[in-house]
């Protein structure tokens, strides 16, 4: 059993309402979760679903129509600009568009709400600082300027500014999103991390449902017209709900593997003949192409065989048509003869 | 480690340019189209009486309160231009980017041209009367244009609006001074454009008194907004979540730099590209973003340029001097135009 102390609620949303407008509708309404002590929650949803104006709404740049956000046993209405800050911090989309800022003055702003009227750090503040840049693994990076560095290490920057922050809870506006892949995975992982080493709630908004449902140990759906979902990903997967927040016409949510499929359409079935690695890429290559990778028998028929090298076989009922060396002339060939 | 080096390298900067602005500020007094020798203004300046009252009373009378004058109204601008150049992120604005000296000309305007217009005598006729009621003027002007920005900063929130109406309140002056123009006298006409030159040179001691403590004031409060203009970099999303109160550090950045320019404009004129040149210059030097770094700096720099301005406006050959806003925006372009170019090579 755990102890008490690790699900303690950091951060609990009763019968919100966001939008931007009062006299308008809401954008969403009646929304009801939670972010728990060491908890690393994604939102995730559809492009205009909504997710900006919600971590707004929780960062408390936008007021909430109705409802309560609580941190703790606090409202956000009730504290001040300066408690706030103390409570919650943020890592934004803004692009950040200064010369001359090295990482270490840029983190060293997270520890505005506490220090004097210059701004003055103490020793303190610096070695938390420098413990910041070095957890995010910036720590050769220290005294660079962060415009001549990457879009991934920019953000590691603030992310580092967030933590020297040092509030129980931290929201970002999704940090993934223009990053290549390996700079995805790695914050991803680093931001997983922080929420389990230092017991911090972290909610972050990302358009990567793969990775989501790799890291995150909660999920919040957020879609048009839908009442928000709240849950851990496998049963959001088993429920269907994936399914119904993402799917629409040429794309469907495959349960089995977690992922996206692109739909055509009626697919001409091809069976596929073999095993191992070569297989596999084969049935990728058909399903790329509109083809049906199955196992029973067809019209078309294709033979994986993999003594050494590999070769591949095309049938056209029962007729051999070709035999090629590898799938790009596999596929040409069977383009050709459709 | 680089930052120990960074640090020194702030040291040594710092400490050349005191030592310029210093020997600036002695050319300041030792240059001009009477020549005085070197060794009585050094005679003078440890206190010791000078025989020749006519030199006593130039530097006394004329070069000391005009090297203040320039000091001061350098330092003033270039402060004002770096809290408008973080405040709206924008590389290209300055202090007068708020409209507030086409206030100043739009008040020295109405006294010079409309009341020569209207009472028929030409107010550039009036002597130190008039001196005075033209910086009045200025001042009148331009802390009604301050007015009218603080009350819109308390409405907008968007500092981009902010931005676009303060230059159409300057496009709004400059309209109505045309006007003024065209229905006024030659002679007015000509006192407005002087005045519109720039010049260090009409602050006497009396002015001083109390032009000094204003600009110490506007530059006293700069001094306390290094914390609000260090996270203003961040955006203002990044610095509201970091619990600055934006609307007030807005304002109090607003007022700082409207006290500043409002009142080296009425005491000077309008003194072109100071205020964005120095902080570019000063960025420069200690290739820093810190504005516990770069608000003194500007400062010191400020004066410095302010000085070096008014030596070479003065420089022996000119026939009395030359307009101060022609020097300052002959020295001032290329350097905007140089961070313009940096610019475009790093977004490349």
């Amino acid at each position: 059993m755990q102890k008490k102390t690790d699900t303690e609620v950091l951060l609990n949303v009763v019968d919100l309402a966001v939008g931007y407008d009062r006299k308008e509708k809401a954008l969403h309404q009646d929304i009801n979760v939670s972010v728990n002590k060491g908890e690393f929650v994604c939102l995730l949803g559809p492009n205009g679903a909504g997710k900006s104006t919600l971590i707004k709404t929780l960062s408390g740049f936008l007021k909430p129509l109705s409802g309560d956000i609580c941190f703790g046993d606090i409202r956000l209405q009730d504290l001040t600009e300066r408690q706030r800050a103390k409570r919650v911090s943020v890592v934004l989309t803004d692009k950040l568009q200064v010369q001359n800022l090295t990482v270490f003055e840029l983190v060293s702003l997270g520890r505005t709400p506490y220090t004097g009227y210059f701004g003055k750090l103490t020793d303190h503040d610096k070695a938390l600082v420098l413990r910041a840049i070095q957890e995010v693994g910036l720590g050769g990076f220290t005294h660079h300027y962060i415009d001549k560095m990457s879009d991934g290490e920019r953000q590691k920057a603030m992310i580092a500014k967030a933590l020297v922050q040092e509030t129980p809870f931290i929201i970002l506006d999704e940090p993934t999103a223009f990053l290549d892949l390996p700079a995805k995975i790695e914050i991803m992982q680093l931001l997983r991390k922080l929420s389990r080493e230092s017991k911090r709630g972290i909610l972050l908004s990302t358009h990567d449902l793969d990775m989501a449902l790799q890291t995150a140990d909660k999920i919040w759906l957020l879609a048009q017209g839908k009442s928000m979902q709240q849950g851990i990903p496998e049963d959001l997967v088993l429920s269907n709900d994936f399914k119904s927040f993402f799917e629409r016409d040429g794309v469907y949510f495959d349960n089995n593997t977690g992922s996206f499929k692109y739909h055509s359409g009626n697919r001409i079935e091809v069976t596929l003949k073999g095993s191992g690695i070569a297989h596999e890429w084969v049935a990728r290559a058909l399903y790329r192409l509109g083809y049906k990778p199955v196992a029973k028998n067809s019209d078309w028929l294709i033979e994986v065989s993999s003594n050494g090298s590999h070769s591949f076989s095309l049938y056209k009922q029962s007729k051999l048509l070709a035999t090629c060396e590898n799938i790009q002339e596999l596929m040409q060939k069977i383009t050709e003869s459709m | 480690m680089q930052g120990d080096e960074a640090k020194g390298r702030k040291k040594l900067a710092y400490m050349v340019l005191t030592i310029v602005l210093l020997l600036v500020f002695l050319a300041n007094i030792s240059l001009g189209s009477v020549y005085i020798p070197f060794s009585e203004i050094i005679k003078w300046m440890v206190g010791i009486e000078l025989e020749n009252e006519i030199w006593r009373n130039i530097l006394l009378k004329s070069r000391l309160p005009q090297a203040i004058t320039a000091l001061l109204a350098g330092a003033g601008l270039a402060a004002g231009g770096l809290q408008m150049q973080t405040l709206f992120r924008n590389p290209l604005a300055g202090p007068s980017i708020l409209g507030i000296s086409s206030g100043a000309g739009l008040g020295v305007a109405i006294v010079v041209l409309l009341f020569g217009a209207i009472g028929g005598k030409a107010i550039s006729h009036l002597g130190m009367f008039a001196s005075l009621t033209i910086v009045m003027a200025a001042f009148i002007g331009s802390v009604f244009v301050l007015l009218m920005v603080l009350f819109l900063a308390r409405k907008l929130k968007n500092n981009a609006m902010l931005l676009i109406v303060g230059i159409m309140v300057g496009y709004a002056s400059s309209a109505i001074v045309g006007l003024l123009q065209f229905i006024s006298s030659k002679d007015d006409i000509q006192a407005f454009v002087i005045w519109g030159l720039g010049s260090f040179n009409n602050v006497s001691w009396d002015k001083l008194s109390i032009f000094v403590p204003l600009v110490l004031v506007g530059l006293a409060g700069s001094l306390f907004l290094i914390k609000p203009l260090n996270v203003l970099l961040l955006g203002e999303n990044y610095a509201a979540n970091l619990g600055l109160n934006i609307k007030r550090s807005r304002l109090s950045i607003l007022v700082v730099t409207g006290l500043l320019t409002a009142t080296v404009t009425a005491f000077c004129g309008p003194i072109a590209f100071l205020g964005l040149a120095v902080p570019h210059l000063s960025k420069g030097v200690f290739k820093t973003a810190d504005h516990s770094v770069l608000v003194p700096a500007v400062i010191i720099f400020g004066a410095v340029l302010a000085l070096v301005c008014n030596v070479i406006a003065r420089l022996p050959g000119f026939d009395g001097a030359l307009p101060i806003n022609s020097i300052t925006s002959l020295i001032g372009a290329p350097i905007v135009v140089s961070v313009i170019l940096k610019r475009r090579r790093l977004t490349q």
